[in-house]
């Protein structure tokens, strides 16, 4: 893995064509971990002793939720990347990531308001944790509807990146809210220093919906950056020859 | 879950857990469709650009 030089790959020609052999290996990952995920989350994994079948909405619920927060730092790194080293792709690549993103937090968000109404009693509080994954809704709006606002599309970078990398603050929020603020939203049953508070098949399942949660952003988010490399590129030869071949 | 009807009944939260499924689902599908409509836009409006410019050359 050390022999490879990545900065080879930082050229949208090169780039190009490496993640149009990547998407369809990451798709396919995608669906057969959801399917195996759904298997699990809905057929093996027993019945909660407190929420019934209700509680089977965190296979969804979990992953997009973690996804949300993850797409939104792999998105404000690669638009500090572009801004420190003015490198194109990788503003590109964080442009590919926000619809993705945005996706994500407005599943998180959804399935939550169907998870909150059976067993809160309530689709919607205004509790710190469901507020602060609103407001990271509303970070990824404003990154597209920034950028869409430049005609320059380099300057859109920038400043659609800055706002990206201000907007990281949110989620130190967003994953400590339940320990700083006495909220509704349970606390985490699987967190990186405890051991998780959940039975097995409950936990297999929920970590291979993350697994393929993973996978899917990753295969969309190439997809849509090999569109805009060709949107953008469009009048260089490489793009030229690439659209041609798609026509 | 033993079979099919309690599978979609989920203990009276059916609406509930596959409310949340579905939607996921159809995000999904419409994501792919977006991208994939983009990719046609694309494809046509680069072929009328080079289709314009053929008569000068």
């Amino acid at each position: 893995m050390g022999s490879i030089n990545w900065f080879h790959y930082a050229a949208p020609q090169r780039f190009y064509p490496l993640a149009g052999k990547l998407v369809p290996w990451f798709g396919a990952l995608a669906v057969v971990l959801t399917a195996i995920g759904l298997y699990i989350g809905l057929w093996v994994a027993p019945t909660d002793a407190q929420q019934g079948e209700a509680y089977r909405i965190i296979f969804v619920h979990v992953p997009t939720a973690w996804m949300s927060m993850v797409v939104y730092l792999a998105m404000a790194t690669w638009a500090a990347i572009g801004l420190v080293f003015n490198s194109r792709l990788s503003s590109m690549m964080a442009t590919a990531l926000a619809p993705t993103g945005a996706l994500m937090t407005f599943l998180a968000l959804w399935t939550g308001a169907l998870w909150g109404k059976p067993t809160w009693g309530a689709w919607w509080v205004w509790d710190a944790r469901l507020t602060s994954e609103l407001v990271l809704l509303f970070l990824y709006i404003g990154f597209m509807a920034l950028h869409s606002a430049i005609d320059d599309t380099r300057r859109a970078d920038r400043a659609a990146g800055l706002l990206a990398i201000v907007g990281v603050v949110n989620l130190p929020i967003i994953y400590f809210s339940v320990q700083w603020w006495n909220t509704l939203h349970q606390g985490a049953s699987v967190s990186i220093t405890k051991a998780p508070s959940m039975a097995t098949p409950m936990l297999m399942g929920m970590l291979v919906m993350a697994l393929a949660s993973w996978m899917y952003c990753i295969a969309v988010a190439l997809a849509r950056v090999r569109l805009i490399m060709l949107e953008r590129e469009r009048h260089a030869p490489w793009a030229r020859q690439a659209l041609g071949s798609l026509t | 879950m033993s079979n099919l009807n309690e599978l979609l009944a989920m203990g009276g939260y059916g609406l509930y857990v596959w409310g949340s499924i579905g939607m996921c689902a159809a995000v999904v599908v419409a994501e792919l469709m977006v991208i994939r409509l983009r990719r046609r836009l694309l494809v046509q409006e680069a072929f009328d650009e080079r289709t314009t410019e053929e008569p000068v050359a």
